[in-house]
């Protein structure tokens, strides 16, 4: 007999740990510091020492190396580092799922997955680099005065707008629900900053389709969180965030140079999304709370809907305010404050908070959480998901 | 800034020049462009025409890879409007509209660049335009390609 090759409830999410979260550039601490902390904040979240972890996980290209790290924190060996390609956030559930893996397969017993940021020591994502010229692909947009992650993917948003008659509002109500959500939470970047229909439809554009509001926040501080096997995670301090299935993946041609993707008004989830839910054995009726992450609302827009939570028909009577509400909407969306509204930490955030609808213990706790599912970096690719679960059956 | 520069380009000068990647790739198209040509990589086994150039063909994987010169005609299939300058160079040049064409001459490959004329104008998807070649000179000579509806 074949075993079935899954890592399905196998793993599971076991401690948490954050920095406090500050505007870009507003950090009094270097960004390898922060994540010094937010490791240590997992561990200890998690009951468990620093000394225990044997794994490392990140995505985005972060600048803070396992080898330091482990020397940093006395850490007595290292079976696995690990970074997911890609830019962005499209590898947040993905290198989760590489933790997962590895701790499935038995390299590992305790992996860290973690990200730090400090803009106002490394510079911003949302501006242009200074540079005299733009070689290969940027040379076929950059001079046009397309360089910045918003430009990159205003064109996809407008194209899947027009090609499906769908209105500014449906973005407007992603938007206004991550900022009511972040009225909740501590934590949140915007707190005390509320958001109405007005103050989203008088704001400066960036670039059409998006308002100011519709675009994330950039922030400096650090995230992590613990994976380990979920017979270690049932004797640990919290109560377990199980796995339930993990994918990253990208669909054909996605990664085209000069806007060439053949499928183009699309988030890139049309491929996985359909190996996510039969690894997890559920569909998105299944789902009870949802994290999409929001570079930029389009593509929470998009992702959904590449996610069977709408039809794109149905799009505009769908997306409002009330139905993303964690306080008895049919799809409460971003129930932190997300990426828009709590604090961009490249989407880690997001999975933080899908972990805590789990354990109950969300500011904006949505009642009897089952199933808790992020979604990680619309338009980039790669890109990828998890789906949590309190059972691990 | 002169005003004839004003009006020869349609973004201010200073934002980044194109150049082929490192290894070559792009080299032809910005040649043509200076030219005033617009050549697109064209697979010399199975004709298949691909954008942006890559070493091989992505249809049948030869690395027989050749430029086929396109008919600078092509029609609007997305776009956007851009009024945060992302370089210091916009500052003040806010609003612009950034537009992508599909080539039906060339497979309907798309490629970026500047919808000339009012920049808050209703831009249509679906519409035809043709392209403008863009003269520059600093820091060194290289032609952008434009377009404008017609």
């Amino acid at each position: 007999m074949t075993e079935e090759r899954t890592i399905r409830g196998k793993t599971a999410i076991a401690g948490l740990g954050e920095t406090r979260y500050y505007k870009r550039g507003a950090s009094p601490d270097p960004e390898f510091k922060m994540t010094l902390e937010a490791i240590i904040n997992a561990a200890d979240d998690a009951g468990i020492s620093v000394r225990d972890i044997d794994g490392f996980a990140s995505f985005s290209n972060d600048r803070n190396d396992p080898p330091r790290l482990a020397a940093a924190l006395g850490i007595p060996h290292i079976g696995f580092s690990n970074m997911f390609w890609g830019g962005g956030g499209g590898g947040g559930s993905g290198a989760v799922a590489n933790a997962a893996a590895a701790v499935a397969a038995g390299y590992i017993d305790v992996c860290v997955v973690y990200r730090g940021l400090a803009q106002g020591q490394f510079g911003r994502f949302g501006q242009g680099a200074p540079v005299k010229f733009a070689p290969g692909a940027g040379a076929f947009t950059a001079p046009y005065g397309v360089m910045s992650p918003a430009q990159s993917f205003a064109m996809r948003v407008n194209r899947f707008m027009w090609e499906h008659g769908i209105k500014q509002e449906a973005l407007r109500a992603i938007a206004l629900s991550s900022y009511a959500h972040a009225q909740h939470n501590p934590r949140a970047v915007m707190r005390g900053r509320e958001l109405t229909e007005e103050d989203y439809d008088n704001s400066r554009w960036i670039v059409e389709p998006f308002h100011l509001f519709d675009c994330c926040l950039e922030n400096d501080g650090a995230a992590a969180m613990i994976v380990t096997t979920s017979e270690r995670a049932k004797d640990m301090k919290q109560k377990p965030a199980y796995i339930l299935a993990a994918a990253q993946g990208t669909d054909f041609r996605q990664a085209a140079a000069a806007h060439n993707a053949p499928d183009y008004g699309t988030s890139n989830f049309k491929t996985l999304a359909p190996r996510l839910y039969a690894m997890a054995g559920v569909g998105p009726e299944d789902v009870d709370v949802l994290q999409s992450y929001e570079n930029f609302t389009g593509g929470v827009l998009m992702s959904m809907v590449e996610h069977g939570f709408c039809k794109p028909e149905d799009v505009n009577d769908f997306f409002t305010p009330e139905n993303f509400s964690a306080f008895g909407g049919k799809l409460p969306l971003n129930t932190s404050g997300g990426n828009l509204a709590e604090c961009y930490m490249h989407g880690l955030g997001l999975i933080h908070e899908a972990v805590r609808q789990v354990r109950g213990t969300s500011t904006c706790q949505v009642d009897d959480v089952n199933i808790s599912m992020i979604t990680s970096g619309p338009m980039v690719q790669p890109v990828s998901d998890l789906i949590l679960a309190t059972d691990a059956s | 800034m002169t005003e004839a520069t004003m009006q020869k380009h349609y973004l201010p000068e200073g934002l980044p020049a194109p150049a082929a990647a490192a290894d070559g790739l792009g080299e032809e198209f910005w040649e043509g462009t200076k030219r005033h040509e617009l050549v697109v990589q064209k697979c010399n086994a199975c004709g298949t025409f691909q954008w942006g150039p890559e070493f091989c063909c992505h249809k049948c994987l030869s690395f027989d890879m050749g430029w086929g010169k396109v008919e600078p005609r092509g029609t609007i299939y997305s776009w956007e409007r851009s009024w945060y300058p992302v370089h210091p160079a916009l500052k003040n040049g806010v609003p612009y509209i950034a537009v992508l064409v599909e080539l039906p001459g060339a497979g309907n490959v798309r490629m970026v660049g500047n919808l000339l004329g009012d920049r808050e104008q209703k831009v249509v998807i679906g519409a035809k335009v043709e392209a403008v070649f863009e003269d520059h000179t600093d820091p060194e000579p290289y032609t952008l390609v434009q377009w404008r509806v017609v």
